[in-house]
């Protein structure tokens, strides 16, 4: 399959989605890796052509949630915010990092020791 | 307008096999809104990548979920194989497609007998889980597990199906097919059935596509969407097209069901016609450097495994998006307008995997 990542700035997030939103695409992932910052993959199809958005941010930097755009994102970012501790704003339902409810803050920011 | 009330449904409820809460909103007997609430047993599994091998991840992945567990091991491999440029033998191809295949039939059956369950159709859940023993029984034979079955291996499968059981399971999909047809007329054609199943929880195929649905609550409202048209495993090899239903319902979507359980009967057929002799796993050597998304079809729909390695042999990242997950969206739009008692099936209706929601 296919595997198209294309590296966009912060600020960019919103018109892509806009323009993969008019054009019929779905959001059908949002992935997140913890590296110094935080690497964030926004996935997309339409009948099966896979786009991936990717963005790299550090820990402090804000960004736009798309659920505006995709109402169903809100899963997505609310679980980004809770487990990887990004700084996701305008998210349409917001859980305030209550969504798993894990009592360890941002667990998954933090690489672990190996066994 | 009449009052609002908000009724707490779940985490513990008679239909709910796992937990989620929701918060619905009531005016009268009508809900008009529903406010998830999950959390309950996340368990990190997508964490524990950093201290298990990629080798050991394969059994980690399997116990994301106790119903398609092989499709989860085999998503996985996907990925690292794709990342390792490693091309798997064409029989491991095959045998993966029927252990994937026979978990579709098993699912569909289990989900079956709970939606009977669930509008107190008491022996037609107990035909539909007697039947799904027979599919467990092929599992036990051929992995010798009924639930976990850890065969799917990458670079391949740990375990060869003989001949002779291949024929014996051809058998055995001749008896589920005459069973399955007389316990499915009964979901066809009787009153009861349609009576709670027949315009509730209707989801427009615009709204499906708008929402992100996928797998059989996508199918039924006729989205064609099946990631075994894009021909991974040995599904390029078999003919088949998508099963779609055009009503967006609850009976639609468990005659999406239905008919997928014929349909995996029929591509395990050709599976055992076609499978070539051979070899059954490719030998994999070093550690894997790079990523990749893997999409696979399972039960409940598209599940999207995405692995980033580093070239060392613990991974930097396993991330899967089940299909439960993306079907949420589209069970809060079915919940809004429909009567209160209701609310079970159409939960029911998406196939709730809350396992594989909170990894």
């Amino acid at each position: 399959m296919e595997q198209n990542i294309k590296v966009i700035q912060t600020g960019e997030l919103l018109s892509h989605a806009v323009s993969l939103n008019h054009e019929g695409y779905r959001l059908v992932a949002i992935s997140a890796t913890a590296k110094e910052g935080i690497e964030l993959t926004y996935s997309f199809d339409k009948e099966y052509d896979f786009i991936n958005l990717r963005l790299e941010i550090d820990a402090d930097t804000e960004v736009d949630s798309i659920s505006p755009l995709y109402s169903y994102a809100f899963l997505y970012e609310n679980e980004i915010k809770e487990l990887f501790g990004a700084k996701i704003r305008n998210i349409t339902l917001d859980f305030n990092n209550q969504l798993y409810r894990i009592p360890i803050e941002t667990p998954f920011a933090k690489k672990e020791e190996k066994a | 307008m009449s009052e609002r009330t908000v009724i707490p449904f779940g985490p513990q409820h008679p239909v709910l096999p796992e937990p989620i809460h929701l918060d619905l909103v009531l005016e009268d007997e009508t809900v008009v809104e529903a406010i998830p609430q999950i959390g309950y047993i996340h368990r990190g599994l997508e964490k524990l990548v950093e201290k298990k091998d990629f080798q050991q991840y394969t059994y980690v992945a399997e116990r994301i979920c106790g119903i398609c567990s092989f499709m989860h091991g085999m998503g996985y491999c996907m990925s690292i194989e794709s990342i390792m440029d490693v091309k798997i033998p064409d029989r491991a191809d095959y045998l993966r497609t029927i252990w994937a295949e026979l978990s579709r039939m098993h699912s569909h059956l289990l989900w079956l007998g709970l939606l009977a369950d669930a509008f107190g159709f008491e022996s037609l859940f107990m035909h539909s889980w007697r039947l799904r023993e027979r599919v467990l029984d092929i599992f036990e034979e051929t992995t010798g597990g009924r639930v976990i079955f850890s065969v799917c291996d990458i670079g391949g499968v740990r375990k060869d199906i003989s001949s002779e059981t291949l024929k014996k399971i051809n058998e055995s999909m001749d008896i589920i097919e005459k069973e399955l047809t007389e316990l499915t007329a009964v979901f066809f054609k009787d009153s009861s059935v349609k009576y709670r199943t027949k315009g509730v929880g209707v989801l427009s195929k615009q709204l499906a596509h708008d929402l992100g649905a996928v797998g059989p609550m996508a199918k039924a409202s006729g989205l064609p969407f099946d990631m075994r048209t894009q021909g991974y495993a040995a599904y390029k090899y078999l003919k088949f097209e998508p099963i779609i239903d055009t009503d967006g319902d609850s009976y639609a979507r468990t005659t999406v069901r239905i008919k997928e359980i014929f349909q995996s009967i029929d591509l395990i057929r050709q599976a055992i016609s076609l499978i070539p002799e051979g070899e059954i796993k490719t030998k994999v050597v070093g550690n894997p450097n790079g990523e990749y998304f893997t999409r696979v079809e399972q039960p409940r729909g598209e599940v999207i495994y995405y692995a980033k390695a580093n070239g060392t042999k613990f991974l930097d990242r396993v991330r899967v998006r089940t299909p439960t997950f993306a079907n949420v969206p589209a069970l809060l739009e079915t919940l809004k307008g429909c009567s209160l008692a209701d609310v079970p099936i159409l939960i029911l209706t998406i196939d709730p995997c809350i396992s594989c929601t909170e990894r």
